[in-house]
């Protein structure tokens, strides 16, 4: 088995604080890998070390077998692993088409953008998210609904093997949910590995072929979404003592 | 594209063909003043105004230009276009160094470390004698004045193409990749960085080429009053113009830093004369202060929304 | 914050200071009475830059460092223009004098106002030391520093807090400024000596460590004394920001910083 992402034994330590402690995790080519836990549990500090947000202290992480802990995030950002951010972080000087040209200019297309269309192709992607008509608008403009799409669409603009997609549907109402759901059904269907990370049950539940639980930096949990509803310790966790 | 060359070819014209209709000094002092400004505001928005990181050392940058260009040009009678790239090749290994020590960390740090290589220089040149030390070091003219009849329409014409050269590359910069890359790390540098943008490397090469450009307005500087001296040469107030400029003008494109300084070389100008000297220092900082306040998109961004405000 | 006006505030005190003097004033009082006065220009000057900066988003960073490097470059002017660039010094009872120690010290005399300086600034770090460790406000206010987010959370308004800081910080410079040419002659032009100072001590130390400065401030007193005595006063004046540019380069966290 040759898993597109291995994280062996990552820790990661602010301060006295022990935020990741030996974290195994794998997840497979063309997966939809779920990763839940309850507020503080470490999802995000997990995310931030394999894209290169933050660097691990200790373990390693590989990436199509090539070992990137000690990469700087745009060198993993052009090896194929992109992510959206929990809190969006639009180029808010920037409209939302040329927000998108970024990654497309710096990651797509480095080597070759006198013959590149790359705004061509943003219109192409935000078609593709329902925001083909907000593209000349200022990014600071977006309600935080539009925001957290673009997110999704500035990731997708570096057409990446591997997307993270962290808690991008916090907040949103049923049908928006569904909207979004359906978009990474639809990537992962063209190949690309979807890691999601959710509070809201149902869509990590109806999304995820394997899913994995963190509680205070440690794995407790790993199996089908079956599994994991009903396992004692996730319980425990989300619901307290 | 066609229409910059357009007009840079215009005025680099014109600047050679003044001294046909102009003769006073005091024009060609005036003009090498007003392009020293463009120059240093332009320099300085590169790295401020495209990537939001705040220098407040250019008075270092500039001095090293003025100084490299006097210590070639009393070792070896360095001519004046050779002393230029000399002051802006060593004022970017200084912007290089800068940066390689202080951009990997937050912005303050960059800001501060460009305070303390203003001061830690002066001191050196301070205690360097062959370069005059405080007492500063008389220059004289060369003899042979290349194309012109008089030194000072010389200092002037070169002071043009510099400050030519230094919009066309901020232009080249603004419009380009880059300047989307630097724009899109002074909106949101974690964000940039996930997006593919090599946020250090880019960083670095604006630190480099903003470093050179003000060494490159250093250069002519001390051939200009036939002197040089560490007061003059590290003052404050180039730190102080060359961020206020783009701030009045507008940061966010390179025509910003050029209005900026035409308007405070201005107005500087007025106030020296009428009022005194001291007190145009004093306006400086208050035009600052206000226009930071009221009109943060500078007068670019005042005649932006004017016009948006009609249609 | 980027408080980049922050020794001009010091300067200033210095000369407040030194205006109350010449009209009679023990300059160590004098410098106590300005405090609550710079406490509330600071409290002013705050609210300020709150209500234009911090409220309106984008681009802060930039126009923030702008706006008190401008307040700053106009305290100096302003300064100069009142004035004038020459040193101004003040008098009182034990500036002039000194103590000798005992036998058990090898009768070293050190000037009084150096010792009243040294005791002063000791108590006022002390205080503050205290001040952020024991009280609501205090630890408030170092709480704003690690998470602003966490706090409002909690119901105290960062805006108020950071306001009080500021007052605080200004206030502080009210002290030190006396303190300051109570030491010896200042001019305008210590601006730019203090940033350096100022900063290398914060750095050195570390952000956020109190008790930091004063190790840190020790051992920049110390390097400086060393290069005064070995190399000169010419160079006196980069040791400060010698050190910065090491600390950065090796450990930018500082000496104990978080």
């Amino acid at each position: 088995m040759n898993p597109l992402l291995q994280v062996q034994s990552v820790s990661k330590q602010f301060g006295g604080f022990t935020a990741l402690d030996k974290v195994e995790v794998s997840v497979g080519r063309g997966e939809r890998f779920g990763l839940i836990g309850p507020n503080g549990s470490g999802k995000t500090t997990l995310i931030n070390c394999i894209s290169g947000a933050l660097f691990n202290d200790g373990g390693s992480i590989r990436f199509e077998g090539e070992e990137i802990s000690r990469l700087p995030a745009y060198q993993r950002t052009r090896r194929g692993i992109a992510r959206s951010f929990q809190i969006p972080r639009p180029f808010g000087s920037m409209s939302v088409l040329e927000n998108l040209v970024v990654p497309l200019e710096y990651v797509v297309h480095r080597g070759s953008l006198h013959t590149a269309d790359t705004e061509g192709e943003a219109m192409e992607i935000l078609r593709g998210m329902g925001l083909a008509d907000k593209a000349g608008a200022l990014a600071s403009s977006l309600s935080q609904v539009e925001l957290r799409k673009m997110e999704l669409a500035r990731a997708m603009a570096a057409r990446p093997r591997l997307l993270i997609s962290d808690e991008a549907m916090a907040g949103l109402s049923g049908n928006e949910i569904s909207e979004v759901l359906e978009l990474l059904f639809k990537l992962n269907a063209a190949g690309i590995t979807v890691i999601m990370i959710e509070h809201i049950m149902q869509a990590v539940m109806k999304f995820s072929q394997r899913v994995v639980c963190l509680d205070a930096g440690r794995i407790i949990c790993e199996g089908t979404p079956e599994t994991i509803v009903q396992n004692a310790d996730v319980q425990k966790a989300y619901l307290g003592a | 594209m066609r229409n910059f060359l357009i007009g840079a070819a215009v005025a680099l014209a014109c600047a050679a063909m003044l001294p046909m209709l102009v003769q006073a000094e005091y024009y060609y002092v005036l003009g090498f003043t007003v392009m020293q400004l463009i120059i240093m505001a332009t320099a300085w928005n590169i790295l401020g105004g495209f990537a939001g990181y705040v220098n407040f050392g250019s008075g270092a940058f500039f001095a090293v230009g003025a100084y490299t260009a006097v210590s070639l040009f009393k070792a070896f009678a360095l001519p004046l276009g050779l002393q230029v790239l000399a002051g802006a090749a060593m004022a970017g290994l200084l912007g290089l160094g800068v940066g390689l020590l202080t951009l990997r960390l937050r912005g303050i740090f960059f800001s501060i470390a460009t305070i303390a290589i203003t001061i830690i220089l002066e001191t050196v040149v301070l205690n360097w004698s062959y370069v005059g030390g405080a007492k500063g070091l008389p220059i004289l003219r060369p003899t042979e004045i290349p194309l012109f009849g008089n030194y000072t329409q010389w200092l002037f014409f070169v002071m043009v193409v510099i400050a030519v050269a230094a919009i066309a590359v901020a232009r080249y910069i603004q419009m380009s990749w880059i300047g989307r890359g630097l724009r899109a790390i002074r909106d949101n540098e974690g964000a940039a960085e996930c997006s593919g943008v090599p946020t250090l490397k880019l960083k670095l090469v604006a630190a480099t080429i903003s470093g050179a450009l003000m060494g490159a307005a250093g250069a002519p500087y001390a051939m200009l009053g036939s002197f040089i001296e560490p007061g003059s040469a590290f003052s404050l107030t180039h730190a102080v113009n060359a961020l206020a400029m783009p701030i009045i003008g507008g940061t966010a494109h390179w025509l910003g830093p050029v209005i900026g300084a035409v308007l405070l070389g201005g107005v500087q100008q007025v106030v020296t004369v009428t009022i005194s000297s001291e007190m145009n220092v004093l306006v400086v900082g208050v035009m600052l202060v206000v226009f930071v306040v009221a009109a943060p998109e500078g007068i670019l961004g005042l005649l932006r929304k004017f016009s948006q405000k009609r249609t | 914050m980027p408080h980049v006006a922050h020794p001009s505030m010091l300067v200033a005190g210095s000369y407040a200071t030194y205006a109350l003097a010449s009209r009679g004033m023990d300059p160590l009082l004098a410098g106590l009475v300005l405090m609550p006065v710079f406490f509330v220009i600071g409290l002013a000057l705050y609210q300020f830059y709150y209500l234009t900066f911090e409220r309106r988003g984008t681009d802060t960073g930039l126009r923030g460092i702008a706006f008190f490097f401008g307040i700053a470059f106009i305290v100096q002017v302003g300064l100069i223009l009142v004035f004038g660039v020459d040193q101004r010094l003040v008098e009182a009872d034990y500036i002039g004098s000194s103590y000798e120690f005992g036998d058990w010290l090898n009768n070293i005399r050190i000037p009084n106002r150096m010792l009243v300086a040294f005791g002063v600034a000791l108590a006022l770090t002390v205080t503050l030391t205290l001040y952020l460790g024991r009280t609501f406000t205090g630890r408030a206010i170092k709480a704003v520093a690690q998470d602003e987010g966490a706090l409002q959370l909690m119901g105290a308004s960062s805006v108020a807090i950071k306001r009080w800081a500021f007052g605080i910080a200004t206030a502080t410079c009210a002290l030190a400024g006396a303190l300051l040419i109570i030491i010896g002659p200042v001019d305008p032009n210590l601006y730019q000596l203090y940033i350096g100072r100022t900063f290398c001590v914060v750095v050195l130390a570390g952000l956020g460590s109190m008790s930091g400065t004063i190790v840190a401030g020790l051992i920049l007193g110390v390097a400086e004394s060393i290069v005064l005595s070995t190399a000169g006063t010419a160079w006196a004046p980069a040791v400060a920001f010698g050190i910065l540019l090491v600390v950065l380069g090796v450990r930018p966290a500082g000496l104990f910083g978080r």
